[in-house]
C-alpha cells in the first residue's frame, strides 16, 4: 500500500472519530450548562432513561468478563485461559470507567459524587451500588496497574502485585457479585411500577446469573475478535470449553427465570402484541437461541458458531437490562419515553472513547502477553493499515 | 405515636385553590399555580366529576424516599415531616423512581438542580404554626393535627355520614401508613391513587436483601478462598510429585 493509501485510510478513521468527539463535547457542554432537560427526554414521569439503563446498568453487565476470568485464572488456577486474561481486565477497567463517566453525565449534581462515601445510608441499594463502583474500580485499577508496571519494567511493583494478586482478585470477585446483583436490587422497590414480566423478588439473583453468562460471552467475543484482527486469542478447544461454560450459565439462568415466572404467575400478564410482549420475546429468543447454538455440536465446535452464540447471549442480556430499566417501566408511568437524539449521541460518544482507549492500550501495553517485537511491529502495521 | 399529619376531606373541598397559592408563598415557588405537581407546585387541586381533590407528598410513616436516598438527603423529622436537604443530594433521582406516589419532582432545566417536594412546611411546624395549606383552608378541608387524633376524626366522619364517604381512610394502612390522611366521596382509584399498594412498607422489600450482604461477603469469601486453597494445594503437591521439576503443571 502506498503512502497515499495509508493517509487515506487514516483519514477514513480519523474524520468520523473527531467529528463524533466534537459533537460529543458540544453536547457535554450543553448538558452541564443548561441542565439535563436540554439534552435528554427525561421527565418527572420518567426520571431514569438511556444513561442509567444502558450506560450504567448494561455497562456493568458488559464488564462481567473481568471478574469471571480473573476468578478462573487466579482462583481456580486454570492457567490455560491466561492469554485472554489481560484483555478481559482491560475491558472491565475501561467498562467501569465508562460507567463512572456515564454516572457523571446522569447525576444531577455529579460534583457531589463523593457524598455516599461520607454520608451513610446502608438501607439504600443506591448506596451499595455507589460503594461497589468505587471499590471495584479501585481493584480494577490495581489489576490494570500491574500491567502498566510490567510495561515500565518496575520489577519491585510487579512483585508486590504478584504477592497480593489472590486476595485482590478474591475481593474483586466478591465486589462484582454484589454489584451485579445490586443493580437488580435497585428495582425491588418498584413492585407497582415495573411490569410483572420483569418484576420479581429474585431480581438480584437473575441479574447475577445472567451477568455470569455475559462474562463468558464477552470473553469468547474478545478472543474471537482479537484472533481475527490482532492474530491473537485462544485455541479453538479452549473456546469450545468456554462455550460449554456459557451454555451452562445460560441454562441455569433461564431455568431459574422461568421457574420464577411460572411460580409467580407473571405470565398471566403476557399480552400478545403489546410492547412488553415483544420485548420479552426478543429477550427470550436471543437467550434461548444462544443455548440452541451451543447445544448443536456443529455450531458449538466452530468459531463462527461460538461467535454467534456469544453475540446472542450478550444481546439477550442487554435487552433484558433495557427491559427492566426502561421498557418495563413505560406502561405504568405512561410517559412514552424514548431517548433523545443527543442522549444517544452522548452514549455513542462515550462508547467510542472506550474503543479508542482500548486500542491505544493494546498498542502501548503488553495486553497480549506472548507478544514479541515482531508481533508488535505486525500489530502496528495492522492498526495503521 | 406522637407525630403530626394532615387530614384532607375531599367532600369539604370547594376547589378554591387557596392552599396552592399559600404553598407557593410559603415555599417561595415561582409562577402561577399549575395543573400538575412539578418543581414549582408542591400541591395541586384537581377535579373529578364534582369532587375536588388534592395531591401532595403523603409523608409516609416508613418513607420509601428516605430509605432509597444513598446520601440521606431525604430524612424523616420526629414530627413526621419528610424533609429534603439539597446540599447533600447528588441528583441520582432514585427517590423519584421509588416513591410509590411518584411525588418528588426535579429541576430538569437547571445547571444546579435539586429535587422538589412538599416538606410539610417543616420550618413553620417548628415555630409552632400549621403548614400553610391547612392554615389557609377556608373550609377546614385540610386540617393539621396529631395523626392519631386526625384518624379518629376521619373514622367518626365516615361513621356519621356513611353516604357522604366511601369507607376508607387513605393513608391509614397504605405502605405502612402515611401522615397525610384522605377521606373521599369517590373511590381513590378514580382519582389516580393506586389500589395495589401493600400495607407493608416498601423499604422492607430491599432491606430483606441488603441486610444479608455481610453474610454473603463472609460466606462467599470463605467458600471461594477455600476453593482456591484446595486447588492451589493440589497443584503444589503435583509439582512436588513431579520431582521438583520447574514450571507449571498444566501447559
Ligand atoms: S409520598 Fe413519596 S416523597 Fe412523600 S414521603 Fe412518601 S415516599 Fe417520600
Ligand atoms: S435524587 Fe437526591 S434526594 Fe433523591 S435519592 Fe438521589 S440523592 Fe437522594
Amino acid at each position: 500500500m502506498g503512502r497515499k493509501g495509508k493517509l487515506k485510510n487514516k483519514l477514513f478513521l480519523f474524520l468520523p472519530i473527531s467529528l463524533m468527539a466534537l459533537l460529543g463535547l458540544f453536547l457535554t457542554f450543553k448538558r452541564f450548562y443548561y441542565g439535563l432537560g436540554s439534552v435528554t427526554n427525561l421527565s418527572d414521569a420518567f426520571p431514569w432513561g438511556l444513561w442509567v439503563g444502558f450506560d450504567v446498568v448494561c455497562g456493568v453487565a458488559l464488564a462481567a468478563g473481568g471478574f469471571i476470568l480473573t476468578a478462573i485464572v487466579y482462583l481456580f488456577n486454570a492457567e490455560r485461559y491466561k492469554p485472554v486474561l489481560r484483555p478481559a481486565i482491560l475491558t472491565a477497567f475501561l467498562g467501569y470507567i465508562l460507567v463512572a463517566v456515564g454516572l457523571l453525565f446522569d447525576l444531577g449534581k455529579p460534583w457531589n459524587i463523593w457524598h455516599p462515601m461520607v454520608m451513610y445510608n446502608p438501607h439504600s441499594v443506591m448506596f451499595e451500588v455507589a460503594w461497589c463502583v468505587i471499590l471495584y474500580l479501585s481493584v480494577l485499577a490495581l489489576e490494570f496497574g500491574s500491567i502498566v508496571a510490567e510495561a515500565l519494567k518496575w520489577k519491585k511493583v510487579v512483585n508486590i502485585f504478584h504477592a497480593v494478586a489472590v486476595p485482590l482478585v478474591l475481593t474483586g470477585v466478591l465486589l462484582s457479585t454484589l454489584h451485579q446483583s445490586s443493580l437488580g436490587s435497585l428495582f425491588l422497590i418498584v413492585p407497582q411500577k415495573l411490569h410483572p414480566l420483569w418484576y420479581s423478588s429474585l431480581l438480584p439473583l437473575h441479574f447475577f446469573l445472567s451477568a455470569v453468562a455475559v462474562g463468558f460471552a464477552t470473553v469468547i467475543l474478545e478472543s474471537y475478535t482479537s484472533s481475527k484482527f490482532l492474530k491473537r486469542g485462544l485455541e479453538l478447544d479452549l473456546l469450545v470449553d468456554l462455550g460449554r461454560f456459557l451454555w451452562f450459565a445460560l441454562v441455569v439462568h433461564l431455568t431459574v427465570r422461568w421457574q420464577d415466572l411460572f411460580v409467580s404467575g407473571a405470565l398471566a400478564n403476557y399480552r400478545p402484541g403489546s410492547l412488553e410482549a415483544i420485548a420479552f420475546n426478543l429477550e427470550m429468543a436471543l437467550l434461548i437461541g444462544a443455548v440452541v447454538l451451543l447445544t448443536i455440536r456443529r455450531t458449538h465446535r466452530s468459531k463462527l458458531g461460538l461467535f454467534f452464540a456469544a453475540m446472542f447471549a450478550l444481546f439477550g442480556v442487554i435487552v433484558n437490562r433495557l427491559n427492566v430499566s426502561i421498557v418495563g417501566m413505560l406502561s405504568d408511568t405512561q410517559s412514552g419515553y424514548f431517548p433523545a437524539f443527543s442522549e444517544i449521541i452522548i452514549t455513542a460518544f462515550l462508547a467510542m472513547m472506550g474503543f479508542v482507549a482500548f486500542f491505544t492500550c493494546v498498542h502501548f501495553l503488553p495486553i497480549f502477553p506472548q507478544e514479541d517485537h515482531n508481533a508488535k511491529a505486525e500489530l502496528k502495521v495492522q492498526l495503521s493499515a | 405515636m406522637d407525630s403530626y399529619g394532615l387530614l384532607i376531606d375531599f367532600s369539604a373541598c370547594i376547589g378554591c385553590k387557596a392552599c396552592m397559592k399559600a404553598c407557593k408563598e410559603a415555599n417561595n415557588l415561582p409562577g402561577d399555580p399549575g395543573d400538575h405537581l412539578s418543581y414549582s407546585d408542591y400541591t395541586v387541586v384537581k377535579q373529578q366529576g364534582d369532587v375536588f381533590y388534592r395531591q401532595m407528598c403523603m409523608h409516609c410513616l416508613t418513607p420509601t424516599c428516605v430509605s432509597v436516598c444513598p446520601v440521606g438527603a431525604m430524612a424523616k423529622s420526629p414530627e413526621g415531616a419528610i424533609t429534603y436537604d439539597g446540599s447533600k443530594c447528588f441528583g441520582c433521582r432514585y427517590c423519584m423512581v421509588a416513591c410509590p406516589f411518584s411525588i418528588p419532582k426535579y429541576e430538569w432545566n437547571k445547571a444546579v438542580p435539586v429535587v422538589r417536594k412538599c416538606i410539610l412546611c417543616y420550618s413553620r411546624i417548628k415555630e409552632g404554626k400549621e403548614p400553610a395549606c391547612a392554615w389557609v383552608c377556608p373550609m377546614g378541608a385540610t386540617r393539621f393535627g396529631k395523626r392519631d387524633r386526625l384518624l379518629e376524626i376521619a373514622h367518626t366522619r365516615i361513621a356519621r355520614w356513611p353516604d357522604r364517604y366511601i369507607d376508607h381512610v387513605f393513608g391509614e394502612q397504605e405502605v405502612g401508613g402515611t401522615s397525610v390522611l384522605m377521606i373521599s366521596p369517590i373511590a381513590f382509584s378514580d382519582i389516580g391513587m393506586r389500589n395495589t399498594l401493600p400495607n407493608e412498607p416498601l423499604p422492607n422489600l430491599t432491606w430483606t436483601i441488603l441486610r444479608k450482604i455481610p453474610n454473603i461477603v463472609i460466606t462467599g469469601g470463605i467458600v471461594v478462598g477455600g476453593v482456591w486453597w484446595v486447588i492451589n494445594r493440589r497443584m503444589e503437591l503435583e509439582k512436588e510429585n513431579s520431582n521438583g521439576k520447574e514450571g507449571k503443571v498444566e501447559k
